[in-house]
């Protein structure tokens, strides 16, 4: 799982080496931008983020103490918060939407380069970031149900271990994210 | 290895493709997990997509036989050069040697009984035949084909009406599947090693394999993400790489050659492992700098992954740039030649024994050696602004991929047959073909580079009348190098069906695999042997 | 992976305060987006990002107690590659 774990920090990479290029060579572009993105939602995803790699890590940490209802119980936890920071996202994309700015909209297009390029690339890292947290959704939900049926218990947690590292890297990848899009200075 | 691990009869030691048990025919074949098996899954249909490239390169070869259209229309000859590209590229040469030889062999080698992730295994295979359907979906529906050649280069790919999306999610999908192959690899080479083999004591193609497999992780989810951009590009007009929106299309062939270019090296490294297994053996000679050997692997799996830029020279990039990158280029020849030197010197005062996959062998590094050298004119700056994008680097890349990938799968080929398959083919014969290939093959890809040095362009479908003779020429080169692929074929087609059961050790190699039976049995080993000295010490072993 | 992953000694109070560490590490990011620090801005938010990141590995996803060669040097090599490939890529646009 760990070395999966390092082509998807390549995968978003490739991402990261397209915003540096035009950061650079679109500064102020980007700064103004950035200030139309909700700074609290961007904080308070970071917020529920982080919580939730909490709540898994002591997921594990039960089930290897074989004691289950936990395990389960802050399981639940993270999916719950893996939920809410898609439901967050997903209002702010919709009021991006509201004010006509998506991907080749006139809108959009009607602005400065810096700015196409600034929520191209929004649009494209939240997006797949926020398919890689429905993924990771996915994943433990089947495991919670695992757990449930005892496929995957104290003596056996590979599962739930591989499928929290897993979890951490959607984490890790939002803790650069946030900065790089939402406080842009 | 030591003293011969004795295999000799015993449970599990039907050979690997004998019924067994579960389900029957077919299906006990794509339900397995045994690696080779799994390996064998792979060299069936990697063969067919091979085939089928060749035939598109011949029609190309007789469309280009004389000047203006001969058989077919320009549009049409776009898309298959474009289809030729892909299909050698991603369907053939990239996972060519680890999916079919690293899995057959890896395990075996190090002295486990399979991979670290056997039910992985057969899911990278799948993996493999859904990218494949859906390169083969791109053909056969819509408006066609891409056109784009098999590099989708941005402004053209993007504004293109034929498949690019489905040919581009092709890519991503085997990208996948290799991405899981060299995490399959690289976990197998550090967790499964028998006693007392340590790193240094691997055959030098497990060292190739490894290599490849850390390229493999590293650079491939670069293409990925490529990929997936050209599609939103297509699909949602994101702008990244559309200089209307800010985009810059160079950006895009940046991101393209970090990957692709790293994608040759998983290309040769392979390849040039197994001719390091080879050479010993059939100079009965321990190698010459194994540690040279082995470390060179890593240099150039490292270092050629740092020389994308040298694609770019005339492409827009800064000068800056383009030194660095030509720099970086000149630098990973070296370690590339301390392997063919190191492969010369273990010949020295060696007992040479001239068999096929010798030959292939050898005729590896005469090959290998022009299209590196070759690539030494591309990699300078000034040369290169001459023959960029010529018949010069069409004549490099073949000989390089063809000549150098190509001979060594087909050396490591005729090595290891009678390993998988118990039975001996015609080596006589094999030597006719071997000539009639290597014959061809030089007739054919040589005159590219005389035609690329005096102009004329690559991809494209006419020419002026000036190069028409070496046109011609290079088309009957074509002809007679396909003739020697046929032959070489037949020859292993007729070995497998009626060849003569050939012995467990008919070499005299010391590596792992010839001390188990021929054709390898289900289970690799009845005994996990326990090493204790290096794989190419032939004091004791002996043809048998 | 299988076999010899270790369960070092992590327990719920060290999760606990790595999680607050990381709140707090957050509060630190957004409240210097407000100061005016200009081009130091971006260093500054990456190298807290990156504070942040090796907290989540070493800890929550057990890389201070891993025993295993090839793990605890995979995240690193990568993240050398990824500077590699975007460094040698600004040679081309910083002087275009």
């Amino acid at each position: 799982m760990w070395l999966f774990i390092c082509t998807e920090i390549l995968l978003f990479g490739g991402l990261f080496l397209l915003y540096s290029m035009y950061r650079y060579k679109h500064p102020q572009a980007f700064h103004a931008a950035s200030l139309e993105l909700n700074r609290f939602d961007g904080t308070l995803n970071t917020a529920i983020l982080i919580s939730s790699s909490l709540t898994v890590a002591l997921a594990i940490h039960f089930l290897r103490q074989d004691r289950r209802r936990q395990a389960m119980g802050f399981l639940a936890l993270t999916l719950l918060a893996g939920a809410a920071f898609l439901v967050v996202k997903g209002f702010e994309w919709a009021e991006k939407f509201r004010h006509g700015l998506f991907p080749n909209s006139l809108v959009l297009l009607a602005r400065d380069k810096g700015q196409i390029l600034y929520f191209g690339l929004y649009f494209m890292m939240t997006g797949l970031h926020a398919l890689h947290v429905l993924i990771g959704l996915g994943v433990l939900s089947a495991v919670l149900i695992l757990i449930n049926r005892s496929r995957v218990t104290a003596g056996r947690p590979v599962l739930l271990e591989n499928s929290g590292l897993y979890w951490h890297l959607v984490d890790i990848i939002w803790i650069f994210l946030f900065p790089l899009f939402y406080l842009i200075t | 290895m030591n003293a011969p691990y004795e295999a000799g009869p015993h449970e599990g030691s039907a050979p690997y493709y004998a019924r067994r048990g579960g389900l029957p025919g077919i299906l006990g074949w794509v339900t397995s997990t045994d690696h080779k098996r799994i390996a064998i899954l792979y060299l069936t249909v990697i063969l067919a997509f091979f085939f089928a490239a060749v035939v598109l390169g011949i029609l190309m070869r007789i469309e280009l036989q004389s000047p203006g259209p001969t058989i077919m229309q320009p549009q049409v000859y776009n898309q298959l050069f474009t289809l030729h590209g892909i299909i050698q590229i991603f369907l053939v040469v990239i996972p060519g040697v680890p999916t079919i030889l690293g899995n057959f062999f890896i395990p075996i080698l190090i002295g486990s009984q399979d991979v670290a992730f056997p039910r992985l295994n057969l899911t990278t295979w799948y993996l493999f035949l859904a990218g494949a359907a859906l390169a083969f979906v791109s053909v056969f529906t819509g408006k066609g084909p891409a056109d784009t050649g098999w590099t989708f280069y941005v402004p053209f790919s993007l504004r293109t009406v034929v498949n690019v999306p489905l040919a581009t999610f092709a890519v991503f999908v085997l990208g996948m599947s290799s991405i899981l192959t060299g995490i399959n690899i690289v976990t197998t080479v550090h967790q499964l090693r028998a006693p007392g083999m340590g790193f240094f004591r691997l055959p030098l193609s497990v060292w190739g394999f490894y290599s490849t497999a850390w390229v493999q992780i590293l650079a491939t989810p670069i293409i990925g993400i490529t990929m997936v951009l050209i599609i939103m590009e297509r699909l949602f007009g994101i702008g990244v790489f559309d200089p209307a929106k800010g985009g810059d299309p160079l950006l895009y062939q940046h991101l393209f050659w970090i990957y692709s270019h790293p994608a040759v090296y998983i290309m040769i490294l392979p390849a040039m492992g197994v001719i390091s297994d080879l050479f010993p053996v059939f100079s009965r000679k321990n190698i010459f700098g194994y540690k040279m050997v082995a470390f060179s692997s890593l240099a150039i799996a490292s270092v050629g992954s740092l020389v994308w830029g040298h694609h770019m020279f005339v492409s827009g990039q800064s000068d800056l740039a383009g030194i660095i990158f030509s720099l970086l280029t000149f630098l990973v020849a070296i370690p590339s030649a301390i392997k063919v030197f190191n492969w010369v010197s273990t010949m020295y005062k060696g007992s040479i024994s001239i068999e096929p996959p010798f030959l292939y062998a050898l005729s590896f590094v005469f090959l290998f050696a022009i299209g590196g050298l070759t690539g030494l004119f591309l990699g300078a700056l000034s040369t290169d602004v001459q023959v960029h994008d010529t018949y010069f680097v069409v004549g490099h890349f073949h000989y390089i991929i063809f000549g150098g990938m190509g001979f060594g799968f087909f050396a490591a080929l005729h090595y290891w047959f009678p390993k998988m398959t118990g039975r001996m083919y015609n080596k006589r014969f094999a030597v006719v073909a071997w000539l009639i290939l290597f014959a061809g093959f030089n007739l054919f890809y040589f005159p590219m580079l005389i035609l690329g040095w005096q102009g004329m362009p690559r991809r494209y479908f006419d020419f002026l009348p000036r190069f028409a003779s070496l046109q011609f020429f290079t088309s009957i080169g074509a002809y007679i190098m396909v003739t020697g692929l046929a032959l070489m074929f037949f020859n292993l087609w007729r070995g497998l069906r009626r060849g003569p059961k050939a012995p467990d050790n008919p070499w005299g190699g010391a590596t792992l695999e010839w001390q188990i039976p021929s054709p390898a049995p289900a289970e690799n080993f009845e005994r996990i042997p326990t090493i204790t000295q290096g794989p190419y010490h032939f004091d004791k072993t002996e043809k048998k | 992976m299988k076999g010899k992953a270790n369960h070092g000694g992590a327990g719920p109070r060290t999760y606990l305060l790595v999680w607050a560490g990381l709140l707090a590490l957050t509060a630190a990011t957004v409240t210097v987006a407000s100061l005016q620090i200009g081009r130091a801005a971006v260093g500054v938010a990456l190298a807290i990002a990156a504070v942040k990141s090796t907290l989540v590995l070493l800890y929550f996803m057990h890389l201070r107690w891993e025993k295993r060669l090839l793990i605890k040097l995979a995240i690193p090599i990568t993240l050398v590659t990824l500077a590699i490939f975007i460094g040698l890529t600004y040679t081309d646009v910083l002087r275009r």
